[in-house]
C-alpha cells in the first residue's frame, strides 16, 4: 500500500520556502514604502542626498583637534577629527578602567574586611547610577565648579587644576632626543630578552640566574647614559600662570577629563565584577596548593590565580571595552567633540542630511565592534590552544 | 576528670579583638592597608557629611537661602519636588499619575512578596491591563478626562513610562528575535542576526537620533507620530536586541531533547515552544532579564539628550536655572537624582540576586 499522501502545502519543506518568501516579500514592501516616503520628503524639503557634502567646507571650529584641522577643512575631515577624539578618550578610559577595575575586583576578595567592604560599596554605588548622570556630575558639578586659573588647586608645580582643565608638565623633545628614545627601546628589549633567558634557564635547570641587578641597569642606565651623551636633548615645559590663564605644560581640557573620569570609574565597577567572577572560577585547590607551596598571596595571585582567571576574564572584558567606546558618545551631553557630537550633532544640523550622516556614524561604530570581536576571536583561538582545560 | 585539663578557646579566634586580628591586622601589609584606608575615610567622610548635613541649608523657599551656603541646598529639592516627580504635568490633574504610581507599586509588591497568591494573574495584569489603564489615565481623552499632552510629562513619571514601555515591549520582541536567530529557516535567521547585531553594535544615542531626526522622513505626509512615541519605539527596539541575546542564552542552555520530546508527542513548533521550551528557558535567564531591565532603566536617562525632561532632564534644567544657579545647588540636584536612580537599580539587582539564589536552590536539592 502506498503511504498516505498529503497535499503539497502540508509538506514542511514547501512550508519553509513559502514562509521565507512571504517574509522577504513583506520586508521588500516595507523598504520600498519607506524609501518612497523618504524620497518624496527629501524632494519636498530640497535636502540634497548622497555623500558629496563630505568634501564641502565645514566652517566651524572644534575645541580638541588631535589631527590638523581648521575651519576651512571639509566635513569629512571634521568627521575624522571626531573619530580620533572618540578613540582617544576611549583608549585613555580603557587603560584607567582596567587598572581600577582589577584593583577593585581583587580587593573585593581580599582577606582584609575593610578593603573588601570598601570595594563592594564602590561597585554597588557606581554600577547603579546612570552613566549620563555621572558624566554631567563630574563635568558640571565638579570640574566646572572648580576655581578659576588665578585660584587654581596645585600640587607643587606638577599638577594644576582649575575650571579650564588639568595641567601637567609636558616633555618637549629637541633635536637628538631620538638617541635617548632608541636607548630606552634597546634597554627594554635587552631586559626582556634577559628575563626570558632567566625564565628558560630556571625551567631547564631549576636554578634562576641572579639577574635582578641587571634589569634596572638596562632599562634606566642605558637611557641615562644616552641622555648625558646627547647633552640632555629635552626639557620639561611647566604650566605657568600667564595673565588670566595657564600657559605651557600639557593641558587636558575639562570635557576630556570629565568624560574620561566618568567612563573609567563607571566601567571599572563592571570590570571589577568580571575580575571577581574570573578569580572565583579558578578551582579552590589552585589557591590552596599555591599556599602549600609557600607562595605569598601576591605571588599566588600573579603566578597561579590571575593567569588561569584571565581565560574567563578576557571575553567579557573585551565586550566591556566595546560598550565603553559606545558610551563615549555621551560626550555630546558635555560638549566634548567626539564623533557623535561633531558629526551627528554639528554637521547634521548644518547640512540636514540626517539619513547619510546617521548611517555613516552607525557604520563606523559597527566597524569598531566588528574589529574588536574579530581580535577577540583570534585571541581566544590562540589561548584556547595553550590552555589545558 | 582525669588528665584532660580544661582549656579555654584559643584567644586569637574569638571576640571583637580576635575578629579584628583575623580580618584587619592579619599581617604587616594588611595592617598598613587598614591604617591607610582608615586615614582615607577619616579624610573624606567628615567633609562629605558636613557638606550634605551639618553645613547644608534645610529651610527656606528662595535662592537667597542658599546664596552663601557652604553645603547642600535642600530647599531647592523641596521647591522642585513636584517637577521631579511629575514633570510639567498639569497641577490639578496630578491625581492621575498618583493612581498610576499606586497601582504599579501594588502590582510590583504582589509579584515580589513570596507568599502572595495568584502571581501568574498579577504578572499578566501588570503586563497587559496595567499599561492600558496607565495610558488612559495619563494621556486622557477618554471618560471625560482632559487631555494632557506628552510634552508635559516629565520627571520620574517620564523615566518610569519609558522604562516600563521599554520592558513590556522589548521582552516579547526579544523572545521572537531569539527564536528567529535559532530558527532553521535561513532567511529568518539571517534577518534576526543582522537586526540584533546592528542594534547591539551602535550607541543608544544614535538610535535616539534616528527616532528624533530620521524617522519623520520615512513616514508619509500626514502620518505624524508623537515625539515621545518615536523615542519609545527606539528604546524598545534597541533593548529588544539585548533582550534577545539574554533569551538566546536560555534557549541554548536547554537540552535538545526537550524540543525533540515535544515533537515526539506530536506538538508543532509553536506549541512546543510555548508549552515546553520557553517556560524552561525563561526561568533559567530570569536573573539576566532583570539585569537587562536595570541597564534599560539607567539608559532611559539618555532621552534627556534629545530634549525630554525626564528625571535627569528636570534636574539638568534646574541646575542651569538662574533662579537657583549655584554650584552647591547643582550638585545637590545630581546627588538627589543619583539617590533615586540608585534606589530603583539597587533594589532590582537585589531582587535579581535573590532570584538567582532561589533558582540555584532547586538545582542544589
Amino acid at each position: 500500500m502506498a503511504p498516505a499522501r498529503h497535499a503539497w502545502w502540508r509538506d514542511t519543506k514547501w512550508q519553509a520556502v513559502l514562509y521565507q518568501a512571504l517574509v522577504l516579500l513583506a520586508l521588500a514592501a516595507l523598504l520600498a514604502w519607506l524609501g518612497h516616503n523618504a524620497a518624496t520628503a527629501l524632494a519636498r524639503r530640497h535636502v540634497a542626498s548622497g555623500f558629496a557634502f563630505l568634501d564641502k567646507t565645514a566652517g566651524f571650529g572644534i575645541s580638541q583637534t588631535l589631527i590638523p584641522y581648521s575651519e576651512e577643512a571639509s566635513y569629512g575631515r571634521a568627521m575624522l577629527v571626531g573619530l580620533v577624539n572618540t578613540l582617544a578618550v576611549s583608549a585613555v578610559s580603557i587603560v584607567l578602567a582596567t587598572l581600577i577595575g582589577f584593583l577593585v575586583g581583587i580587593g573585593r576578595l581580599s582577606g582584609n574586611w575593610l578593603v573588601a567592604k570598601l570595594c563592594t560599596v564602590y561597585v554597588e554605588t557606581l554600577r547603579n547610577i546612570p552613566l549620563l548622570l555621572q558624566v554631567v556630575f563630574w563635568y558640571f558639578g565638579v570640574l566646572q565648579a572648580l576655581p578659576g586659573p588665578r585660584d587654581s588647586l596645585k600640587l607643587g608645580a606638577w599638577f594644576v587644576l582649575n575650571n579650564r582643565g588639568v595641567y601637567v608638565p609636558e616633555l618637549v623633545f629637541a633635536a637628538g632626543s631620538w638617541i635617548v628614545v632608541a636607548a630606552l627601546g634597546l634597554g627594554l628589549a635587552a631586559a626582556f630578552g634577559l628575563y626570558r633567558w632567566a625564565q628558560a634557564t630556571q625551567l631547564r635547570t631549576g636554578h634562576r640566574p641572579a639577574i635582578w641587578w641587571a634589569l634596572p641597569l638596562l632599562i634606566l642606565g642605558l637611557p641615562a647614559v644616552a641622555t648625558v651623551a646627547a647633552h640632555v636633548p629635552f626639557a620639561l615645559s611647566w604650566p605657568a600662570l600667564a595673565g588670566f590663564s595657564y600657559d605651557g605644560g600639557l593641558q587636558i581640557n575639562p570635557e576630556f577629563a570629565g568624560l574620561c573620569l566618568a567612563l573609567s570609574l563607571y566601567t571599572a565597577a563592571y570590570i571589577a565584577e568580571i575580575v571577581r567572577a574570573g578569580l572565583l572560577s579558578v578551582a579552590r585547590g589552585q589557591g590552596e596548593a599555591a599556599a602549600a607551596l609557600g607562595l605569598k598571596r601576591s605571588l599566588a595571585l600573579r603566578l597561579v590565580l590571575v593567569p588561569q582567571a584571565m581565560r574567563v576574564i578576557i571575553p567579557p572584558l573585551a565586550s566591556e571595552y566595546l560598550s565603553l567606546t559606545k558610551n563615549s558618545s555621551l560626550a555630546i551631553a558635555i560638549g566634548y567633540s567626539d564623533l557623535v557630537a561633531v558629526f551627528a550633532g554639528t554637521v547634521l544640523t548644518q547640512t540636514g542630511q540626517a539619513i547619510e550622516i546617521l548611517m555613516l556614524t552607525m557604520a563606523i561604530y559597527l566597524a569598531l565592534s566588528l574589529v574588536t570581536s574579530l581580535a577577540m576571536n583570534l585571541y581566544n583561538r590562540a589561548h584556547a590552544k595553550e590552555g589545558f582545560a | 576528670m582525669s588528665g584532660t585539663a580544661f582549656r579555654s578557646p584559643p584567644v586569637h579566634h574569638v571576640g571583637a579583638l580576635g575578629w579584628l586580628r583575623a580580618n584587619l591586622f592579619s599581617s604587616i601589609a594588611n595592617s598598613i592597608l587598614t591604617v591607610l584606608i582608615l586615614a582615607l575615610l577619616a579624610w573624606t567622610i567628615p567633609p562629605l557629611l558636613n557638606w550634605a548635613i551639618f553645613s547644608a541649608v534645610w529651610h527656606g523657599t528662595t535662592r537667597a537661602a542658599c546664596s552663601d551656603a557652604a553645603g547642600a541646598c535642600w530647599p531647592y529639592i523641596w521647591q522642585r519636588m513636584g517637577q521631579i516627580v511629575y514633570g510639567f504635568y498639569d497641577f490639578d490633574q496630578r491625581w492621575r499619575p498618583d493612581i498610576v504610581y499606586a497601582l504599579g507599586a501594588v502590582g510590583l509588591a504582589w509579584l515580589v512578596i513570596p507568599r502572595a497568591p495568584r502571581k501568574g494573574w498579577a504578572g499578566i495584569a501588570l503586563l497587559t491591563l496595567y499599561p492600558l489603564v496607565s495610558y488612559v489615565l495619563l494621556s486622557g481623552g477618554w471618560f471625560g478626562l482632559p487631555v494632557v499632552s506628552t510634552e508635559r510629562w516629565g520627571g520620574l513619571l517620564l523615566t518610569l513610562v519609558v522604562a516600563a514601555v521599554g520592558i513590556v515591549v522589548s521582552l516579547p520582541l526579544g523572545i521572537l528575535l531569539a527564536l528567529g536567530r535559532r530558527s532553521e529557516l535561513p532567511v529568518v535567521r539571517t534577518l534576526c542576526i543582522v537586526f540584533i547585531e546592528v542594534w547591539r553594535g551602535v550607541p543608544m544615542i544614535t538610535v535616539l537620533f534616528i527616532a528624533s531626526s530620521m524617522l519623520p522622513l520615512f513616514l508619509p505626509d500626514g502620518l505624524e507620530f508623537d515625539k515621545l512615541v518615536r523615542a519609545l519605539i527606539a528604546v524598545a527596539l534597541f533593548n529588544a536586541a539585548y533582550m534577545a541575546e539574554v533569551v538566546r542564552a536560555g534557549l541554548q542552555a536547554l537540552s535538545r531533547g526537550q524540543r525533540e520530546g515535544a515533537a515526539a508527542l506530536g506538538l508543532g513548533y509553536w506549541r512546543a515552544t510555548g508549552l515546553i521550551v520557553l517556560p524552561q528557558a525563561l526561568r533559567i535567564v530570569l536573573p539576566g532579564i532583570v539585569n537587562n531591565m536595570i541597564s534599560m532603566f539607567k539608559d532611559t536617562s539618555l532621552v534627556s539628550i534629545i530634549g525630554f525632561f525626564d528625571l535627569l532632564g528636570v534636574i539638568q534644567a534646574g541646575s542651569t536655572d538662574l533662579e537657583w544657579s549655584n554650584p552647591n545647588t547643582a550638585v545637590t540636584g545630581y546627588l538627589f537624582a543619583a539617590a533615586i536612580y540608585w534606589a530603583f537599580c539597587f533594589s532590582m539587582s537585589r531582587y535579581s540576586a535573590k532570584l538567582e539564589n532561589d533558582l540555584a536552590a532547586g538545582d542544589r536539592r
